[in-house]
């Protein structure tokens, strides 16, 4: 076993050898421009390109001719969100999204708002999960898209797409989910799930950093996008840009992989999710954030109450996890996900997230969970608020000094 | 980001972990911060007939660089007067750990940890609290 251990897979994955293997060859001899039609370099280039799209489509149910390649989710999301708002400007202006969502999807609805139009931010239940009821309740004449997403990055909880997606098209919007973290973990499929369009990355997915894809449905409805980006008028006029052909070529790969071992890995990871989970859970005022029935296979978040987040990695020595604490983002403050929860401030801040993947071996979690046991017992044993917790003080009885 | 080595020392080795007796007049006891802010230090001073620091204790829940601070301050408080205890700023205690600015607010609770636990002691033992001049917050 190597040390350090990586258990962020939420954050990004290596790369998966096999992927790289597809893709070397088109940095340098199969390095032509897709877009080039007159010469072999560009067909070759081409053909790899359209495999791609095959793999990338078949792993969610599509067709081939609905893959529009990006940079990766943000812009997919991006593209999606404020080109779905362009497209259709003429038929209404309103958007509805949750509070949970990647910063890619809130911050894109932002800028709709500044342009003009109107967005409902859902809440979620204590799970992570909507209210489907007050997803009904919120769509209105003008709504033109329900952005809803398919499995939660900081707490792995799946939304029920089929029925979201339903309650969408009947009221007569366009149904667009982020599926970043579920794409190549869970079946995804478009036309099961009801989707019309679905942002998906490669590095999530043991594929390269700075690519991936927006599906877009061609028909029943046939949906279309603004293009943000203007220029040549790649990917059916939707995404300029020259393809990134070795990343493409990855990203295919890697989705191929997915499809072929999911089914297997799923089990394997969620085996030993819950072996992590049930061993961690037995310390002292532990609690599993989000809903643990529909949940990612690979993801645990685990709130460890009187120790703080930062610490308590800084104490987990030799393992990458990361936390919902505040002192671990840029704006200090804690996760917002988990305080959509209705966690309180301070269990926000005690959380760690575990996320598991291809490479996770046993040895590995048996190591986690050692490592991560002796780092809440010793922060505990240095902690004022868990000698009070221990005393019976109520740690709400006592006036904070808040700074 | 990267911890400088002292706030690694500290943190792996925090001396002064402990609890005094608080309800011994001649300890003075200082509880700073939130939980919802995510750091909350306690810091207690043994003080001797003489107004000098005997002893000092810690709790903190809080960030490595929270915890290397407070520890560091016990270190500092030992043997000195209550009156020169007053006088450590949070800046040696940035100066000490390199703590970067997004850090800053770590020393100043710690500051502020020892400030309250001095006033603490005067007031009980029938001295007037010191006001602090700064206003961090």
């Amino acid at each position: 076993m190597n040390l350090p251990i990586y258990l962020d897979n939420n954050a990004t994955t290596p790369m998966d050898p096999r992927v790289l293997e597809a893709m070397l060859p088109y940095f340098t001899t199969k390095f032509g421009n897709a877009a080039s039609r007159n010469h072999p370099f560009g067909w070759v280039a081409e053909e790899g390109v359209d495999y791609a799209r095959e793999q990338v489509a078949k792993l969610i149910g599509a067709n081939e001719k609905e893959i529009i390649f990006t940079s990766g989710a943000t812009e997919s999301d991006n593209l999606a969100i404020k080109g779905v708002f362009e497209m259709y400007k003429e038929k209404g202006n309103h958007i509805i999204t949750t509070v949970t969502e990647h910063k890619a999807i809130l911050d894109a609805c932002k800028h709709v708002e500044k342009l003009g139009g109107k967005v409902t931010y859902l809440p979620v239940k204590e799970d992570g999960i909507i209210d489907l009821d007050l997803l009904e309740k919120s769509m209105t004449s003008e709504t033109i898209l329900v952005s809803i997403m398919y499995g939660n990055n900081e707490i792995g909880v799946i939304q029920p797409i089929k029925e979201i997606s339903a309650i969408a098209h009947k009221h007569g919007a366009l149904f667009m989910t982020d599926a970043v973290q579920a794409v190549g973990k869970i079946p995804v499929d478009v036309n099961r799930d009801g989707i019309d369009l679905l942002a998906l990355s490669a590095h999530k997915i043991y594929g390269p950093k700075g690519v991936g894809a927006l599906y877009v449905r061609r028909k029943g409805p046939r949906v279309k996008v603004t293009a943000q980006m203007d220029g040549g008028g790649h990917e059916r006029g939707m995404r300029s840009g020259t393809l990134n052909v070795p990343g493409i070529v990855g990203l295919g790969k890697a989705c191929e992989l997915c499809g072929l071992e999911m089914e297997s890995e799923a089990k394997r990871l969620s085996a030993l999710r819950d072996k992590l989970q049930a061993s961690l859970t037995q310390l002292e005022e532990s609690y599993v954030n989000g809903n643990v029935e529909h949940r990612l296979p690979h993801v645990a978040n685990i709130s460890f109450k009187y120790v703080e987040g930062e610490g308590l990695m800084m104490a987990m020595k030799d393992l990458a996890v990361s936390s919902g604490s505040a002192c671990t983002s840029a704006s200090l403050e804690p996760s917002y996900v988990l305080k959509s929860l209705g966690l309180s401030d301070d269990l926000a801040h005690s959380s760690i997230r575990f996320g598991l993947g291809r490479f996770t071996t046993e040895e590995e979690v048996d190591y986690a969970i050692e490592v991560t046991k002796k780092a809440v017992t010793h922060l505990r044993e240095l902690s004022p608020l868990w000698e009070m917790f221990k005393e019976g003080i109520d740690l709400n009885s006592i006036e904070w000094a808040e700074h | 980001m990267a911890y400088s080595e002292k706030v690694i020392d500290h943190y792996t080795n925090p001396r002064n972990v402990g609890t005094l007796d608080k309800s011994n007049h001649k300890v003075g006891t200082g509880l700073v911060g939130a939980p919802e802010c995510g750091d909350v230090m306690r810091l207690q001073i043994q003080v001797d007939d003489n107004n000098m620091i005997t002893d000092a204790k810690f709790k903190t829940f809080g960030c490595g660089s929270a915890i290397a601070s407070s520890s560091l301050a016990t270190e500092w408080l030992k043997g000195k007067s209550i009156d020169d205890a007053m006088k450590i700023d949070n800046m040696d205690i940035v100066e000490e750990l390199a703590l970067p600015p997004v850090k800053i607010h770590c020393s100043v609770l710690a500051e502020d940890a020892i400030k309250a636990a001095i006033n603490d002691y005067r007031v009980k033992n029938g001295m007037a609290p010191i006001e602090s001049e700064k206003v961090h917050h």
